[in-house]
Formats: C-alpha cells, structure tokens, sequence
C-alpha cells in the first residue's frame, strides 16, 4: 500500500499533467486555487482524475475546504 | 398548479400536492451516475409523515424552529417537509459554512432540532461552539454507518413514528423560514420569511416559467439556495412537477444527467453556466473546418428567427446534436445568485436554449427582476416580475441610482435585529443596496453596488465583517476589509474582490513575513472568502466614541489613493 508521501507525489504529478503545468513546479503546500488559477469547478475535475487513479470515491462534501495538495492527498489515504 | 392564493401556508399547499399528484413521479436522486431513489409523491408522504409524527411525539410544535445542514438530496425535502406539516419554522443553513459558523447560526436562530448528514455532524459533534447553542435539543442524522458512536444524536431513518401526524395550519403574515443572507462573523442577518412571501414568489415565478406533471427539473444547487428552495421544491411540488436531485456538481455528471432524465430546465449559478460554456466552445473549436462552418451557418439562421422569442422546437430542429446532448426536453435554464456576464446568457441563446436571467436577494424573496424572453435580453436582468415594484432612487444624470423594491414578497425584518431592519427599509421599500437604471423597455440594468460586500460567481455574498476574525491580532496598528468596489467605485457587476486596509505601527515595514502571516490567516478562509490584496495607509483610522471602525470614512481616505497602485496583490 502507498504511504502519504507516495500519494502526494501521485496527486502532484497528476494536476501537473491535468493543469499541463511545469513538470517539479507544484508542492504539497501549495494552494491550488491560487497556484494554478483553478475555480471550484475545475478542482472539481482534478478530483474524477484523481478518483479514476486511485480507484476510490472521494464524496463532494469530503473535499470542501481543502486547498492544498497536501491535505488533498491525506483525504484520499484515509480512503486507499 | 394548485391555487396558491387559496392557502395560508407552505405546509397547506404541500400538503395538498401530495395528494393531489400522489401517482405522479416527485423526486429522483442519483449520485454520479447511479440512480438511488425514485418516489411518487404518495411515497414521498409515506416518507415525511412517520418523520412528522416523531417529530410531535419528541415535542416539536408550532413556530419551533428546526435547521437543516445537508448537501443537495431528497431527504433535505421529506425533512422540509415535515417541518411545515407541524407548523415548524425552518432554518435552512449553507452546509459549506465552518462548524463554528454552523453553531453560530444554530445558537442565533434558537434552533431545537437539527436535521443534518453523518459527515457533516462528524465535523459538528465536537467542534467549539456546540455547548453555545443550548437550544438545540434532538439532532438527527442521516446516513450514518452501523454501529457508530453518534455522539447524542440520533438516526434519522429510525426516527419515524407509526401514527399519523397532525397538521399544524400556519398563518400567511407567520414566519416559515429564517434564511442567513450572511453575518457568520460578527452580526447574523436573518431574513424572517413569511409564508405569504413564499406563495406569493411562487404565484409569480410560474406565470412566467411554469412547471406542470412530467416536467423535471435537475437540482444540483444545495436546497438552502433560496433559488432551489422555489424551483427545485415549492414550485414543482405545487405544480406536480418531478425534481431530479444530483448529489455532485462534477461537471462530466452534471452534463449526463441532462440527456439521461430528459431535463426540462435547471438553476444554476454563473460559475457553472460558464463551465457548461467553456465545455461546449471546447468541443466546437474541435470540429474539422467545414462541420464548423455549418454549424455556424445554422446558429446564425436561429439567432435570426429566435430575435423577438424563443422558438424552442425549430431551435431543436436546427441544431439537433447540440439540444439532444442536453436531453432534447430543456425549456431553459434558470441562472441566479450572482451577477452573468452577458456574452455567456447570449452564447446560450444563440444554440436556442434560453436563459432565465434574474436578479433577487435574500431579503426580496427569491427574485425580483426575471427576464421574460420576449424578447430575450443578455444585457439586462429583466423586468419586475407581476408584483413587484422597483423603483430607482436619487438616480445620477445617466438614471443610476439605488434600487428599492416593495411586494408581498419582502421579508418582515431580520431576526434579533430590530435597529439593522430600520436601516434596511425606507417608508416600506427595502434598499437593496444595489445601484442599476431603468432602460425605456423596463428591463432593469444593474451597474454595481452601494454597498460594501462582494457577490461571488459561485452565488455567495461574502461581508467584509464576516472574514475578519481571521485577521484579529495581526501584528500591525489597526486593519479593515472592504470591498474593492466599495472604496473605489466601480460600474461592474464581475470580477468583485475584497482587501484589507492596514495602518503599520510607527517605524514598522510591510515585510516578508508580515505578508506570509497575512497569506497563511488568508489560506485559513475558504478560497472564494479570501482578500486579494492588501492597502496601506499611514494614519489613524476613523473610529466612532464607542471606538468602532468608521467604515465609510475610511473608505472615503482610501479613495484618495490611486486604486492600481494602492492595492499590493497577495
């Protein structure tokens, strides 16, 4: 089973090819609204991405609030 | 559609419905692409009664309140429901709000039962603030697995009592809901709403965008949305129409669900409306030259024959492919809540699916101005809907001015606060704050605020005075959120944002790490609630004896300055 620190990497690597932004610019602290210019929509999106990837359901409602890849990622480990 | 002018009350008139249109199909729920639940209107009162009875056997009675905190599902209207069958008063909340907040509003609105989702009570249950609302006295929760700790409350799918309810008939000038327009921060803004408000908005909506048994209408938006309350409950419930409650707002399910139950219209907030767009300008900008230049070809034959009204069926007919993706059925989409940029509602139009622009606030009921399509106007809000007076006071030279508006629609005042209801009201008009003008065709064209908050794309009104706890101890002199718009005027509904006005001690610099304090408090908020920048002025802030904030004044300083350069990005 991945750790935290594998499923980060994974959800970074991830939004970087979702977003298409540069490969290493993206960190667990980040805020995603901020850093990649995203609305609630498009993280939206990231989330199915993210879902398909881990093969796991994460609820709309689990997610609101959460804003950087960090917290993002321990969501989806309590889930894995 | 029942006679609503017949009824004294929201629970009479639904009451009636479920009888009424017993066999007809009332709610459909799907979760992705899953359909879970699919009731007639008899099974829906099969639903709510036993939930009514329990709720009078645990002592609930008329104009006891009872707060709902759930995202967008069928049980938020069995529960609804139940509330008005008992006479309750229901205090529908944001579900997106803080837990802190949620206790806030529980303890202000003197809440004695709670309705809300496991996940949402998980959050709840041991937050600070829960011992503060003492009122509350039955929680009840949905969906919670087997065998976990509830930490006092109880389920809500085994509190159900085999007798029958008794109905608790209500009065037209009593209050039905408490509705928070906003105030989680410092002073709570509950808009008391009578049940005449709710039938007489009802009564008007449908004469212009009516509902009848078969038609759908898919909710995305969390029932607590005044919009969704009227079209996604009240309305299609009075008309025997089916609601189709979607419980994601990802973009690849909701563009499913249109074709998949044959909507017939929806309620969306702009930011949605724009993503719906950008999704389909995607896939025409993907068609190879000559497909594109025949589907342009044909979009501006129905821009032609759609100028004066919509003609849904040879809009159908032109552009086949396009209405079939959204189901073939839809009548219009109904888009509120915040400000639509005109190009996104004339974009639609032009495919020949109409938008229902409007233009409401809490205070006024759901809406105030709808555009009625005769024809249709993407530069507008519409016209006042049957009656509603709007009028324009003390207009400029260019007709803008503050708009008023009176009907039966208007909410009595706000809750616990008698002083903030006087200042909001002038000789029975209620202000609303908004600046607009009148064109000669009588379609009102809103052009910014006079007010000091921000509207978000995503629907919500967000008060300078509700973020800045967050700010409190902040290491400099004094600070002050405002509304950018606010300070420096501006003549634009979109792209609203707030900052946050500091005075620096004596001698102390806007350093690095006064700027990563300020971004981590900020990073606190949830991101449609942040400041987007930061303005310094270098002398005392304005204050009244009492030592509060003059925030006009401030705001009146803070003009002086040059706005581009004034404000520091975050």
């Amino acid at each position: 089973m991945r750790n935290l620190e594998q499923t980060t990497q994974e959800v970074l690597d991830l939004a970087t090819q979702h977003f298409r932004v540069t490969p290493g610019t993206l960190s667990p602290s980040d805020d995603f609204f901020k850093k990649l210019g995203i609305d609630s929509l498009q993280a939206l999106e990231l989330l199915s991405r993210l879902e398909n990837h881990f093969g796991i359901e994460l609820p709309d409602y689990e997610v609101q609030g959460v804003s950087n890849f960090r917290t993002l990622a321990e969501r989806i480990q309590s889930r894995l | 559609m029942l006679d609503l002018s017949k009824y004294q009350s929201i629970g009479a008139a639904l009451k009636d419905a479920l009888t009424t249109f017993a066999n007809e199909t009332c709610l459909i729920e799907a979760d992705r692409d899953r359909e879970k639940e699919r009731l007639t209107y008899k099974d829906f009162q099969n639903r709510a009664h036993p939930l009514a009875r329990a709720l009078q056997d645990a002592g609930f009675s008329a104009a006891d309140r009872a707060s709902i905190i759930m995202t967008n599902q069928s049980k938020w209207l069995i529960s609804a429901y139940a509330v008005f069958f008992t006479g309750g008063t229901l205090v529908p909340l944001d579900y997106k709000l803080t837990p802190s907040e949620h206790w806030q509003l529980l303890k202000h609105s003197a809440t004695k039962v709670l309705i809300t989702e496991y996940p949402i009570w998980r959050q709840l249950a041991n937050a600070p603030g829960r011992a503060t609302a003492d009122k509350v006295e039955l929680v009840l929760v949905t969906e919670a697995p087997a065998n976990t700790d509830l930490s006092g409350a109880q389920r809500w799918e085994e509190f159900r009592s085999t007798s029958e309810p008794v109905f608790i008939p209500r009065e037209r000038k009593d209050i039905a809901c408490i509705v928070y327009s906003s105030g989680t921060g410092g002073r709570p803004k509950g808009c008391m709403m009578t049940h005449e408000n709710y039938l007489e908005q009802c009564v008007a909506l449908t004469s212009l965008y009516p509902f009848w048994p078969g038609v759908r209408y898919l909710s995305i938006l969390p029932t607590n949305h005044a919009i969704d309350f009227m079209v996604g409950f009240f309305g299609p419930f009075t008309c025997g129409a089916c609601v189709v409650h979607l419980r994601t707002l990802r973009p690849e399910f909701v563009r499913e669900a249109f074709p998949k139950y044959e909507i017939t219209y929806v309620s969306l907030v702009p930011l949605v409306l724009k993503n719906l767009q950008k999704g389909l300008q995607a896939r025409f900008d993907e068609l190879p030259g000559t497909k594109r230049k025949i589907l342009n070809l044909f979009i501006g034959i129905n821009k032609a024959f759609t100028k004066s009204q919509p003609r849904l069926g040879l809009s159908r007919k032109l552009l086949g492919q396009i209405h079939a993706n959204f189901g073939g059925e839809l009548r219009a989409i109904i888009v509120g809540g915040a400000f639509t940029e005109p190009e996104t509602l004339q974009f639609f139009y032009d495919l020949g699916i109409p938008v229902a622009n409007g233009y409401g606030l809490t205070e006024a009921g759901t809406a105030i101005t709808v555009n009625d399509l005769h024809p249709f106007r993407a530069d507008t809000v519409g016209k006042p809907l049957p009656g509603m007076e709007v009028k324009i006071v003390n207009p400029a030279e260019d007709g803008v001015g503050e708009v008023y508006v009176r009907s039966k629609t208007v909410m009595t005042g706000y809750l616990n606060d008698p002083e903030l209801t006087v200042e909001t009201f002038s000789d029975g008009w209620l202000k609303t704050g908004d600046l607009g003008r009148f064109d000669q065709a009588g379609h009102l064209i809103l052009s910014g605020r006079k007010k000091n908050m921000i509207v978000t794309e995503e629907g919500k009104n967000i008060y300078p005075e509700d973020i800045e706890a967050v700010f409190e101890s902040l290491p400099v002199k004094e600070f002050c959120v405002f509304a950018a718009n606010y300070v420096w005027p501006k003549r634009s509904m979109v792209g609203e944002q707030l900052v946050l006005a500091l005075h620096l001690e004596n001698n102390q610099a806007f350093t690095d790490t006064l700027r990563t304090d300020i971004i981590a408090r900020n990073n606190r908020l949830l991101n449609y609630k942040r400041v987007h920048g930061v303005v310094l002025l270098d002398e005392d802030f304005p204050r009244t004896a009492s030592l509060k904030i003059k925030r006009n004044i401030l705001a009146e300083r803070l003009a002086q300055l040059d706005r581009s350069s004034a404000i520091l990005p975050l």
